[in-house]
């Protein structure tokens, strides 16, 4: 269980997020949404503590992150994988050693072992096979299932995927979708997926924070954004004319 | 104040740099890779920099002897002297800045402004040890060899320049080089050039990973690490010079 209470971020005078609450429960898939600039990958960088936190407290199973020290902190990042927006693999490093890469630092696995769990992750990404290419020899959406496969190698404890399926193909989309869905139950891992994509939010949203203006505006779950009279958040859900539309027709006969 | 600033998080930076290694085999096998890329890599460009340096400073010594009194071995002796003390260790050092120094800061540089330094960090590794500790064991415990390489060559590019034009005969340019001859020179220069490798790796390393931005900012780091690298090794030189030599 991961809790953010009353974080706030600014850069200069950019306030980002303001007095933002939410908490995210293990063995759910919790999803952040919100525009293009609204302080989503923001939020996820200052929860892992990337960024520091201005005010407020980030817990992680009730302690407070931001006061932890340099090794507690590395205790706590051990246990997290994250799939970053712009995938961040190592350039120098073959697929196969990027999921690896991990498993090298941290574990007493022999090659065997590793080899064997790099090939797991990366079947399960749907790119068995690829092992030996270099991250600059694969397509962008490649990339970012690459930097799944190396997120979820250490069997985290909490994942944290920034727009795990932006830039790929519907069909793969929902191969990811699923993938996420099913580790984190099987795992009951405490997930927090930030997406543009309306189909994953239907799909894999056990509970949705949406932000806005840099607040944690409205929460639910995927039933509940169909349904809600928000208007910030219609605007978003329903962005498109023809979505208006549907949802007003949807309206008048009463569903 | 900026100055201070970053002199005080440059500091700050050496102490994770030098703190314990996660995973000492991991770190070995950096250490080797980067001895390849960093000094190995570097051996052509110093070769060709000795020979043509030594040769200019044998003739410019042997142009300038205009008077009889000074004995012909002077011109081995003043070549031997020049590279020994300075050539080799300062100016192949600051060749080096631009060389390795570039190459760190750009590599670093670029992983920290694609996030993988984030990857790293967020996985639990200490990114600065990890990415810098390498490079900077490999510099140290290389370029001293790099350097003893350059000195030999230097005198061997001397030799043939004044032997080919007759500005001097064999005996009398060997019998300079061996002419007051003192282990310490080479100890000091020896030892200088430790301090050039630790400067060119930390100092490069510094502005790589403190790039913020883009691909832009990268080739801003880039430079900067090059030119504070070789104003500290111009210093540090200096500053050592006074201590030991003098
Ligand atoms: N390192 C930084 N320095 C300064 N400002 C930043 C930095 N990172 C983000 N910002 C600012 O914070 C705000 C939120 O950025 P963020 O990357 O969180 O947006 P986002 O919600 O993830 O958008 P997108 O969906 O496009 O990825 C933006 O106004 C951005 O300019
Ligand atoms: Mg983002």
């Amino acid at each position: 269980m991961i809790e953010v209470k009353n974080v706030n971020k600014s850069f200069g005078d950019n306030h980002v997020l303001k007095d933002f609450n939410a908490a995210f429960e293990p063995g759910r898939v919790n999803l952040i949404i919100g525009q293009s600039g609204s302080g989503k990958s923001v939020l996820t960088k200052c929860i892992v503590g990337l960024m520091e936190i201005d005010g407020g407290q980030i817990l992680f199973d009730g302690n407070d992150f931001s006061k932890m020290n340099r090794l507690e902190r590395k205790e706590i990042r051990k246990e997290i994988g994250m799939l970053f927006q712009g995938s961040a693999l190592f350039d120098s490093l073959t697929v196969e050693e990027n999921i690896m890469f991990p498993l090298t630092m941290f574990t007493k696995m022999s090659n065997k072992e590793m080899l064997d769990r790099a090939n797991f992750c990366l079947d399960r990404v749907n790119l068995e096979g690829r092992n030996k290419l270099y991250p600059a020899e694969c397509s962008g959406g490649m990339q970012k299932r690459i930097a799944i496969a190396r997120a979820i190698a250490m069997n985290p404890k909490y994942l944290f995927c920034d727009e795990p399926n932006s830039g790929l193909d519907p069909s793969t989309s929902i191969v990811i979708d699923n993938l996420i869905k099913e580790i984190t139950y099987e795992y009951n891992m405490t997930t927090i997926v930030i997406t543009h994509d309306m189909n994953s939010v239907i799909e894999i949203g056990d509970s949705i924070v949406f932000v806005y203006g840099g607040r944690s505006w409205w929460y639910g779950n995927k039933e509940d954004i169909i349904k809600t009279d928000n208007p910030e958040i219609n605007d978003f859900v329903y962005a498109s004319q023809f979505m208006k539309n549907l949802k007003n027709k949807l309206k008048q006969e009463g569903m | 104040m900026s100055y201070i600033n970053s002199i005080g998080k440059y500091f700050g930076m050496l102490r994770y740099v030098f703190s314990r290694p996660e995973r000492l085999k991991v770190y070995h096998t950096r250490t080797f890779n980067e001895i390849e890329i960093i000094g190995l890599n570097s051996i052509g460009i110093v070769a060709i920099l000795s020979v043509f340096i030594g040769a200019v400073i044998s003739m410019q010594t042997a142009a300038n002897m205009t008077s009889p009194l000074l004995p012909k071995y002077t011109i081995g002796y003043i070549t031997r002297s020049s590279t020994i003390l300075e050539f080799s260790p300062t100016i192949i050092s600051l060749i080096l800045a631009g060389k390795v120094g570039s190459n760190i800061a750009s590599e670093i540089g670029t992983m920290k402004v694609t996030e993988q330094i984030d990857a790293l960090e967020i996985m639990g590794v200490n990114s600065l040890s990890f990415l810098i500790l390498p490079k900077t064991i490999a510099a140290m415990f290389f370029f001293p060899f790099l350097i003893i390489f350059s000195m030999g060559l230097s005198l061997v590019g001397g030799y043939v320049a004044v032997t080919a034009t007759g500005l001097s005969s064999h005996e009398e340019y060997v019998f300079g080089i061996r002419s007051f001859f003192l282990v310490s020179d080479i100890t000091y220069a020896l030892f200088k050039t430790v301090c050039f490798a630790f400067i060119i790796v930390t100092v490069s390393s510094f502005f790589g990973y403190y790039t913020k931005g883009g691909a832009l900012d990268v080739g801003k780091s880039s430079t900067q690490a090059v030119v504070w690298s070789s104003i500290c090794i111009l210093l540090t030189n200096f500053i050592l010079t006074q201590l030991i030599l003098l």
